[in-house]
């Protein structure tokens, strides 16, 4: 099929992601310390870099998207600490369930993982939209996803319409005020601000758009 | 940033090596993951009590373990809850073979943390149970609430019941009934400098404090004027004794924690006004805590947090405990 994506293009996601949270590490820590604990940025660091360390050792990661999801998941499990840890690590935890020993996926499977992820991120954290936290950004792009599906876009576009859902949502938390989290404590002095989560998920998305969206249609041409 | 460390990144480790070396004749500590263990676990038969929490709250939790207190702790990153690995490393360490009671303090990280913690240790074969600690009457619901100063008291109770060679099962009721019995609130005069930050979580103008704070650098509930002592501890005392409701001739046990920049000189001004007030009450203070027990790093402001006693709390409260932050 042509529009396969592949473990390469995963592997790719992975890294990208991890790089982008590395470059936004300040910003993800002057949002957290204006409604958290400022400690969100140097925690996803410190998740990212070893999440770096294990794509570069091939063996570490398996040779099949469930077993790097896998191996992600853990790896974020156990070195990223606070909520976001669990939460990005059932994200990956329940996206792998579908994939094992598959090495490509359509655009249709692509969905799906998502749609287990955002449950298994649901399913741990409890929460809902509009509780400003990562489901804020998530959820929409997820949604955004599936209906890209449908309509029969393409990998590139379908995922560009994920992005600019996640984008909204991200944005759209500064509006809202925290009933989940650690910013739920501040009441309404939580307004006004972006969440730090969400905007951690959006480069989730982000970097899946760029990696398993843009580049297919790139390998394809 | 004013601070005595030597490298940012390096400052929770360093800390926990220091203490490790203070601290070496009572307990042990175990690197990647890290935890820190009571130098005679595990002790066979007997119902094991962990916890864990960021580091920046020392003494809590690692400064509590001990005979009589808990088995392990995990301490995390600066003010991030520690990874189930953590946990699940420590279980295997000091598990007796009689259960393990996980003490968990209600924040958002440390209970997913948790969770996944317990979860894996079942997995194992472990039979752990837990315990969530939301004793902060500045958030409304219930359910909502951090966890603070009653995770000592949780502690201290749960421990002496498990150095006594009760159950599980019993053991996580007297915690349960230790933590539904307890109520706490703080006040910050000042933010708090995390090394990985570099500068205050917030800025507080000197004429101002924020009450209703965790113990996170996290802003308060609000912001309002700077006022005496006495005009302190009336504003954390109200909703505590109201949430409680306390009545005449009831006994409490009264825990007053400095968040880490105030000193005690402050802390016995302001357990003097609780006292005061209480004995106002008919309220009796039968035994009270007095120091930095749970800290912000280098907040200044304090804590208040009072325990509903009954006769059997108050003698497992008295019962002995040799840890490197409560020893008697």
């Amino acid at each position: 099929m042509s529009q396969d994506i592949t473990l390469a293009q995963f592997r790719r996601w992975l890294s990208l992601f991890a790089e982008q949270v590395q470059e936004q590490v300040d910003l993800l820590t002057e949002l957290d310390a204006a409604i958290g604990d400022a400690d969100h940025g140097a925690n996803m660091q410190r998740g990212m870099r070893k999440v770096q360390e294990r794509l570069q050792d091939p063996t570490a990661t398996g040779g099949d998207i469930g077993s790097l999801f896998r191996s992600i998941a853990m790896t974020l499990i156990s070195t990223v600490g606070g909520a976001a840890g669990p939460l990005f690590g059932a994200f990956f935890l329940r996206a792998a369930k579908d994939v094992d020993g598959t090495d490509a996926v359509s655009l249709e499977q692509l969905a799906a993982m998502f749609r287990s992820g955002l449950e298994g991120v649901q399913q741990r954290g409890k929460a809902q939209i509009e509780e400003k936290t990562m489901i804020d950004a998530l959820q929409p792009a997820v949604e955004a996803l599936e209906a890209a599906v449908a309509e029969g876009l393409d990998a590139a576009a379908a995922l560009d319409r994920a992005l600019e859902a996640a984008r909204r949502g991200m944005l759209h938390t500064a509006e809202l005020q925290a009933s989940k989290g650690r910013a739920s404590y501040l009441g309404p002095r939580s307004i006004g601000h972006q969440d730090p989560g969400a905007t951690s998920a959006f480069y989730l998305i982000q970097s899946a758009a760029a990696a398993l969206g843009r580049q297919a249609q790139a390998e394809e041409s | 940033m004013q601070k005595i460390i030597n490298n940012p990144a390096d400052a929770a480790l360093e800390s926990l090596q220091g203490f490790e070396f203070a601290f070496r004749r009572l307990l042990r500590v175990s690197y990647n993951p890290n935890f820190v263990w009571r130098r005679d676990a595990p002790v066979a038969g007997k119902v094991s009590i962990i916890s864990g929490s960021g580091s920046g709250h020392e003494p809590l939790n690692i400064g509590y373990v001990g005979p009589g207190m808990l088995d392990a702790a995990c301490p995390g990153a600066v003010f991030t809850s520690p990874t189930p690995d953590q946990y699940l490393a420590a279980i295997r360490a000091i598990y007796g073979g009689a259960g393990a009671l996980f003490v968990v303090k209600n924040f958002g990280g440390g209970v997913l943390n948790t969770e996944v913690a317990l979860e894996l240790a079942r997995e194992e074969g472990y039979n752990v149970a837990s315990v969530l600690i939301h004793d902060d009457v500045s958030i409304d619901q219930s359910d909502n609430r951090r966890g603070m100063g009653a995770a000592i008291l949780v502690e201290k109770i749960a421990g002496a019941a498990a150095e006594a060679g009760r159950p599980l099962d019993e053991v996580v009721t007297l915690a349960q009934r230790t933590s539904s019995q307890a109520r706490s609130m703080a006040v910050a005069l000042s933010s708090c400098t995390s090394p990985y930050v570099g500068h205050p979580t917030f800025n507080l103008p000197s004429d101002q404090m924020e009450v209703g704070v965790g113990i996170h650098g996290e802003p308060g509930r609000y912001r309002t004027a700077l006022v005496s002592a006495n005009q302190i501890v009336d504003i954390l005392m109200e909703p505590i004794v109201r949430d409680l409701a306390l009545q005449a001739d009831e006994r409490v046990l009264v825990l007053v924690s400095g968040l880490g920049g105030t000193p005690r000189q402050e802390l016995f001004i302001v357990f003097r006004h609780i006292y005061d007030l209480l004995q106002q009450r008919s309220i009796i203070v039968e035994r009270q805590l007095v120091g930095n027990y749970i800290t912000s790093l280098d907040m200044a402001g304090c804590m208040v947090t009072l325990l509903r006693l009954d006769p059997e709390l108050t003698s497992l409260w008295d019962a002995p405990v040799h840890t490197p932050a409560l020893h008697w």
